[in-house]
């Protein structure tokens, strides 16, 4: 049964070499569900991934989309260097959209320049919270931050859901469970006339660099590194595996918790109980196919922010259900993780095997 | 009170039989030292196609494709963990987002759709037994079927070779190896035995329990079965009990005003999963408790080179 063995070294070319061919796997994948659909998959790839680009609003809504999966991809590639894996961004973000929401209801009427970056910072707080719970209980408890992470998530989503159908329900808003529109003081302004794209996506394009230099420049990240492919020598050498566990639990909460209080701020413009499309979960695999690096980052999350959008485009003009980018996103990951493995590994040779055993039938 | 208490409680063991089928499907996944964390995406896949084929050939049929549902959606995460060594919680976490979106594409015309459900089977004399009878004798069939696995996992763990040599591939997989066991082919089969029965309480809850397909329905049922294998160190009893118990609290939203509960449902609603954090804390804070139990190998992928 074993197909496998280790290379003498890792293949550096497959390193990058393997979410190309994840991509173009899941392409073909893609294009065999649409055609057992029947519907051309030319076509479909048209609708998936051009028409989405037509338009300048198309543009707008590919950046919309791809500023938070980014910003949470990069806090999460962190963990994920010291195998701390962190799969409750989703319940982060929430969280930090709740706090945010809690700055703009209490300031409604209010007109200051204060409560916008007061939003930004009680999201950072709010998701950063919602990250430093698993960390404690990792850290005083040993419990597995993967279930309690995601476990957080549902706690989230519900006390959300318990927001805005309780005490922040927008008593104007005929029983719908939402909170108050925002005033103009809490939402940030649109970047150009007419388009969703707004000023919030400058938080994104300043933290990418940001990332980059704390990963390639600080000692800190150099310890996570470290304590992620050599614990015993990160042990050693005296580097706090605690500290890596909260450092990244914290810091990728904060940047979940961010993306959540642009996303109320910015295009949904209040708590709702669909604030987020999964977000959360999408940016898991960002991190993965951008190789936890941060420009690897930038490259995937405009990739599945194009996901994202031609699925939406799928819905309208082709009426497939948007979780079909769910689908794309699971097959997506499983190629990855299967190419990852030629990085490290190939294929047994075949051959001599072969050889000897045609000799041994001849004899 | 009692005449409160014999429908809640019946009620609970509805709820948790799903609790009951994936988690003990995981646990023999992991006992040979496979975490797979795709429960809740074989969950659902299982859901849909039981869901699918209740519609054509009644509930039991429905269970059978929900099993054979969960199985064939374990079988890319086995091929990846076990064939090519991957990463088995990013691997499980890709099925679950995988199955996911799958349901839902699948799910979509099944959308509106309902099934007649299913009448409880009483169990004649044992039904009549006094306050137990109307609780544990009169469920549908699907319930005692899921004692049945508990039974027969159980015992063959404990009693048979069977066992034996699965717990021996997952406590030290390359004893195993070297003894001639197929390490390998038996974490397949094991694999693939847990996405049968997530199939299964999936489909449970699609045929059974709801009865109709909802997008995403099990609703973190997975992840709970997961958390329950670790409560339960790895034993199928204790396994039962922590469904029961968790089976309880999903179903406290719907009988709270009965019970005197003033609470808002949703904050209700998360009852279980608090819980499911406290009982990971209160089970991982005991390092001894975990390292006798836990299976050596777990999560460890095999390569034998």
């Amino acid at each position: 049964m074993q197909l496998l063995e280790t290379r003498p070294n890792p293949s550096r070319v497959m390193r990058w070499a393997a979410p190309a061919l994840a991509i173009l796997l899941t392409l073909l994948a893609a294009a065999l569900i649409f055609a057992m659909l029947g519907k051309p998959p030319l076509n479909a790839f048209h609708v998936f991934f051009i028409e989405p680009l037509e338009t300048a609003n198309g543009w707008s809504e590919l950046a919309l989309k791809a500023a938070p999966l980014i910003l949470i991809a990069q806090g999460l590639a962190l963990g994920f260097r010291a195998r701390v894996y962190n799969i409750g961004a989703e319940g982060q973000l929430l969280m930090g959209a709740v706090f945010a929401s809690g700055v703009a209801i209490w300031t409604d009427g209010i007109e200051s320049a204060w409560i916008l970056p007061a939003m930004v910072i009680a999201g950072a707080v709010g998701g950063g919270l919602w990250g430093a719970l698993p960390a404690l209980l990792r850290t005083r408890f040993r419990a597995q931050e993967t279930l309690t992470t995601l476990m957080l998530t549902y706690v989230a989503t519900y006390f959300l859901s318990w927001l805005v159908s309780g005490p922040w329900r927008d008593p104007g808003g005929s029983n719908f469970p939402q909170s108050i529109l925002f005033s103009d003081s809490a939402m940030f302004a649109p970047i150009f006339e007419g388009l969703r794209i707004n000023s919030s996506i400058w938080i994104t394009v300043v933290a990418v660099p940001l990332f980059w230099l704390f990963v390639s420049r600080s000692f800190a990240a150099y310890q996570i590194a470290v304590g992620g492919e050599a614990a015993a020598a990160a042990r050693y050498a005296g580097f706090s595996a605690e500290r890596t566990v909260w450092l990244s639990l914290v810091v990728s909460g904060a940047a979940a918790g961010i993306a959540g209080a642009a996303e109320a701020a910015g295009p949904v413009g209040q708590l709702t109980l669909s604030l987020s499309p999964g977000y959360g979960y999408a940016a898991i695999i960002v991190a993965w196919v951008g190789r936890l690096h941060p420009v690897g980052i930038v490259l995937a999350g405009l990739l599945m922010a194009l996901i994202y959008l031609g699925g939406e485009s799928a819905q309208v003009s082709m009426q497939l259900p948007a979780a079909i980018s769910w689908l794309f996103q699971g097959m997506l990951l499983f190629f990855l993780l299967g190419a990852d493995t030629f990085v490290d590994y190939r294929l047994k040779r075949r051959r001599v095997e072969t050889a000897a055993a045609r000799g041994a039938n001849g004899a | 009170m009692i005449e409160h208490l014999i429908p809640i409680l019946a009620v609970t063991l509805a709820a948790a039989t799903p609790l009951v089928f994936a988690g003990l499907g995981e646990l023999v996944t992991e006992k040979s030292g496979v975490i797979n964390l795709g429960v809740e995406g074989m969950m659902l896949i299982g859901a849909v196609a039981g869901f699918a084929g209740a519609l054509q050939w009644g509930v039991f049929g429905g269970l059978i494709c929900g099993a054979l549902g969960g199985m064939l959606a374990s079988l890319p995460f086995a091929f990846l963990t076990l064939s090519l060594g991957t990463n088995q919680s990013a691997t499980g976490l890709a099925l679950t987002i995988f199955g996911i979106g799958l349901s839902a594409f699948i799910g979509q015309f099944f959308v509106s759709q309902g099934l007649p459900g299913l009448q409880p089977l009483r169990i004649p004399l044992l039904a009549s037994i006094p306050f137990l009878g109307p609780i544990l004798f009169t469920q549908t069939f699907v319930v005692y079927l899921s004692w049945l696995a508990f039974a027969i996992v159980a015992w063959v763990l404990a009693r048979t070779r069977w066992g034996l040599i699965l717990r021996a591939v997952g406590e030290s997989p390359d004893a195993a190896h070297a003894i001639g066991y197929p390490v390998i082919r038996i974490r397949y089969l094991a694999t693939l035995f847990g996405g049968a029965m997530s199939g299964i309480g999936g489909a449970y809850l699609s045929t059974v329990y709801t009865p109709l397909w909802v997008q995403n329905m099990t609703a973190g049922r997975g992840w709970i079965a997961v958390a329950l294998v670790v409560f339960a160190t790895w034993k199928p009893g204790r396994l039962m009990f922590g469904a029961y118990l968790f089976g309880g609290m999903t179903i406290l939203q719907l009988h709270a005003q009965g019970l005197g509960i003033a609470l808002p449902s949703q904050l209700l609603a998360a009852v279980p999963y608090v819980a499911t954090i406290l009982v990971l804390v209160l089970i991982s804070r005991d390092r001894k408790l975990l390292q006798q139990n836990l299976p050596a190998s777990l999560g460890k992928p095999f390569i034998s080179n």
